[in-house]
């Protein structure tokens, strides 16, 4: 008899518990980010204001973007692997990437008279292509899923060359 | 002194029960809590209100984490971003609210549930009042809440009744001011009913609900006779096998499986209004935004309030105030005003039987007529019932001195 | 047995309490207005056959405050100007002939104001005869669109009164995507519109007597019925309101109520589709609870 009883409560017990996972998925989904959320994640940038050697800072998903236009001294310093970091948009070189050291977090300042990026928290530098020259930050600035548009860079949305530089290796996904 | 075997494994049942001492909890709070045999549904009713306190507070963890208590974006907040972009928002709204109507009516069915058998007497006192001050918690939490939305309703209810501690005729305007931290219903009252909500009273309510538990172990629940017997008695005879002979039941596993099973019908019928019927706790009048320039044609309270605001209209202002305060604590007395000493239903009650069905057909007469524009024959009717409740405990006393001892 | 007669007694009362504190009541305080169910039955029927191609010709005039776009026809003026000029924006016409009941719309060309039921409209009567606004109505019934989006719906028949928050729209165009400056936070483009707003609700207040109410959630806020009969004869529901008859037929309004659905009740299917599930769960508990509760009692009686 107490075998059918524990049988019954226990049959019971499961059956709530498959009620409380479905619960709990309601649950995480209420944690998602909102819709609206997400879709801000899309900003547009017009490169053709940008002027060699001069950081512009911009805003995407609330992290800072560099946005570093290239001259011809800067191209000619760099190594031919770092100018696969570079976007070409209408003829002009143009380092863009989340200005956030991968060390840490920290925002980096860049130093016009050197051509490079001084990282103020623990020292980590990066060159004008924005890859690391000095440790401890692990690899050069993430560069962000970008897709090219006439002279304007749309943020968050991915094009062909972001595609090509995922699977070189040349920056890991934001 | 307390024994420790070195040998237990950590956590095992041994080693959790010398630091815990979880076998004596589950007996005392469980296995061996024992409860009469003679009992019916109702009796569950403390464990509904229970289960629906806890599906409001986690519901309500889901809307506080989205909710703005700002006077600007508190309405979207629910209606926009809750809706229609959390992910089940529209879920925790519809369970939060149609939970916050419904508890008050198992409310209702629990307390008429204790004065229909007597359970506020020899001993149970404590219990009576305790539940009550639950009643008054929940009605200040569900106030609060109401407020939330920022909706009409929320605005002008807010006006109303905070414009009760004027006073009347003693114009304590500036206690009213006081209470809203402003001259109107705005964003200082918005935030500081937002603290009252969120943490304030659920703390008070579950202090309550520990103190309610407490009051209600010594004296043991009531049954179905009122009967007073021996719980120590009828206990050992469960123990010895002798259940058919016993008066009473384990609460784990003999009571609670019955709890669960009312508990089930009961969420049949809570997920049936939440999903398909809920109006009825979403008032249209609190989907306009609150503007405090323009009163609605009809403003009301919710229907769990609508008996005690009835008591209030149909009089003149200082009168009704004064009708108003006495019916919010006149329940409080019903263990000091009921004379007679017979614990037992009130069908056996001579008397008390008519008293007690007058009662509840004049407390819905009432919650009728304090939804309709106070106008005509209204009006009369709310003033007939209004007195007649007024009537009936002043009866009170004399019909249960005058009552046979049973 | 005696716990079904207890269930029973408390099942009533609160079917009694339920019926009192809403049916009942909210009978009480909304009197029953029947409509007329879009058929217009107060305007004459319309005797003469409208000709599509004189109503072209005809409906090069409307150029002069509305826009056709349907046919590449701009407005004259932008909606913040229009407002300036009239109070209100004037509509977009490509809709009209398939949403406008066809009868309202030809004796609506001959007086606005008093087939819309509103003193102060805007538009002059714009037909000399009823056969020229026959031909205009059937020209506009030619140009309409197939297909309509129920957010076009609504733009057309309510959008340059009532705004629509929780579908990004105002009475001058939904609200654009903009940016701020990155060294001040200060978002002109916002700005810039949030004025333009203003300058039109302002006006639009002052041609009203009160800015019109934002739908966005209207449709939990007023009964299917009432809506309905409102925008039937807003006379009817709201007596000397500013709001004008906008004429719309029965499968206008559909379209119309589908957007106020979309913005004011997004959760609807969600609901119906979970609801099943949850109360199947709890049927399917409450079976296996009761098992348990016999399982337990059996030896207790």
């Amino acid at each position: 008899m107490s075998n059918r009883r524990d049988f019954m409560g226990m049959a019971l017990g499961g059956f709530t518990a498959l009620g409380g996972i479905a619960a709990l998925y309601a649950m995480k989904r209420s944690w998602d980010p909102l819709p609206s959320v997400k879709a801000a994640g899309f900003t547009t940038i017009d490169l053709k204001p940008a002027q060699e050697n001069v950081l512009v800072v911009e805003k995407w998903r609330g992290k800072p973007i560099f946005i570093l236009k290239q001259s011809k001294e800067m191209m000619a310093k760099m190594k031919e692997e770092d100018k696969k970091r570079l976007i070409e948009v209408d003829g002009g070189h143009y380092a863009v990437c989340v200005g956030l050291c991968t060390h840490l977090g920290c925002i980096p300042g860049y130093r016009p008279e050197t051509n490079d990026f001084l990282c103020a928290c623990h020292g980590g530098m990066y060159d004008s292509s924005a890859n690391v020259t000095k440790a401890p930050p692990p690899r050069g600035l993430d560069i962000p899923p970008f897709k090219i548009d006439g002279t304007k860079l749309v943020l968050g949305e991915t094009g062909p060359e972001y595609e090509k530089m995922l699977a070189d290796g040349t920056t890991l996904k934001v | 002194m307390a024994h420790f075997d070195e040998n237990a494994k950590p956590f095992s049942h041994k080693w959790l029960d010398e630091r815990l001492a979880i076998d004596t909890l589950n007996r005392v709070l469980s296995t061996e809590y024992w409860i009469p045999k003679n009992i019916n549904f109702l009796w569950a009713m403390g464990m509904v209100l229970a289960a629906t306190f806890g599906i409001l507070l986690v519901s309500g963890i889901f809307l506080l984490m989205y909710y703005q208590p700002n006077t600007s974006m508190a309405f979207d907040s629910v209606n926009y971003t809750i809706m229609s972009e959390v992910g089940y928002g529209w879920l925790w709204r519809h369970v939060h609210g149609v939970g916050a109507s419904v508890v008050f009516l198992i409310i209702y069915i629990h307390m008429f549930t204790g004065i229909y058998y007597g359970s506020y007497k020899r001993g149970r006192e404590l219990i009576w009042l305790s539940g009550m001050l639950l009643f008054v918690l929940f009605s200040a939490e569900a106030f609060s809440g109401y407020m939330l939305p920022w909706g009409q309703m929320s605005y002008w209810a807010g006006m109303v009744i905070t414009n009760l501690f004027s006073g009347g005729s003693l114009h304590a305007d500036g206690l009213v001011e006081w209470i809203r931290g402003d001259y109107v219903p705005s964003q200082a009252f918005l935030n500081r009913f937002f603290m009252l909500h969120v943490l304030l009273l659920p703390l008070a309510i579950i202090g309550g609900i520990v103190l309610h538990f407490g009051t209600l172990r010594l004296p043991h629940v009531n049954n179905q006779d009122g009967e007073e017997f021996d719980f120590e008695e009828a206990a050992e005879l469960y123990k010895a096998g002798k259940k058919k002979e016993s008066k009473v039941i384990p609460f784990k596993p003999v009571f609670l499986s019955k709890d669960v099973f009312v508990m089930g019908i009961y969420f049949i019928i809570f997920f049936y209004l939440v999903f398909y019927h809920f109006e009825f706790a979403m008032d249209p009048v609190n989907f306009d935004p609150a503007d405090g320039l323009k009163t609605p044609t009809h403003i009301y309270p919710e229907w769990y309030f609508l008996w005690s605001y009835e008591i209030l209209r149909p009089f003149s202002t200082n009168v009704g105030l004064i009708a108003f305060a006495i019916a919010q604590v006149i329940f409080f007395t019903l263990p000091f005003m009921d004379r007679s000493p017979n614990v037992a239903p009130a069908s056996r009650r001579g008397l008390f039987k008519y008293w007690f069905w007058a009662l509840l057909v004049d407390m819905i007469i009432l919650t009728f007529m304090g939804k309709l524009p106070p106008e005509g024959i209204w009006s009369t009717v709310g003033l007939v019932a209004a007195l007649t409740f007024m009537a009936l405990w002043i009866l009170l006393p004399i019909i249960t001195k005058n009552e046979k001892k049973l | 047995m005696k716990e079904l007669k207890i269930f029973g007694i408390v099942v009533v009362f609160t079917l009694v309490l339920y019926w009192g504190v809403e049916p009942f009541a909210h009978s009480q305080m909304h009197k029953h207005i029947e409509g007329d169910g879009f058929k217009y039955s107060d305007l004459k029927a319309v005797t003469v056959k409208g000709d599509a191609k004189k109503g072209e010709a005809l409906a090069s005039a409307c150029i002069g405050c509305h826009s056709i776009n349907v046919k590449s026809m701009p407005a004259p003026m932008d909606p913040v100007a229009s407002a300036q000029a009239y109070g209100v924006n004037p509509p977009d016409l490509s809709l009209a002939g398939s949403m406008l009941d066809e009868k309202f719309l030809v004796h609506f060309l001959l007086n606005p104001a008093e087939v819309t039921k509103s003193k102060h409209f805007a538009m002059p009567p714009s037909a000399s005869s009823e056969q020229d606004a026959a031909d205009i109505a059937a020209y506009l019934k030619s140009i309409a669109p197939k297909e309509v989006k129920p957010k076009e719906a609504y733009e057309f028949a309510c959008g340059r009164c009532h705004a629509n928050r929780y579908g990004h729209w105002t009475q001058i165009g939904d609200v654009p995507k903009t940016k701020s400056n990155i060294k001040t936070g200060v978002d002109l483009g916002a700005l810039e519109f949030k004025k333009n707003l203003g300058v039109y609700q302002n006006k639009l207040a002052d041609y009203m007597g009160k800015l019109p109410p934002d739908l966005s959630i209207m449709v939990r806020a007023r009964s299917e019925h009432f809506l309905e009969t409102l925008v039937d004869d807003p006379q009817s529901q709201l007596p000397g309101t500013a709001m004008p008859r906008v004429g719309l037929n029965e499968e206008g309004y559909e379209k119309v109520v589908a957007y106020l659905d979309e913005t004011g009740d997004p959760s609807a299917p969600k609901r119906k589709a979970v609801g099943p599930w949850v109360l199947g769960f709890f049927l399917i508990f409450t079976v296996l609870a009761y098992l348990w509760k016999k399982s337990e009692w059996k030896d207790l009686h």
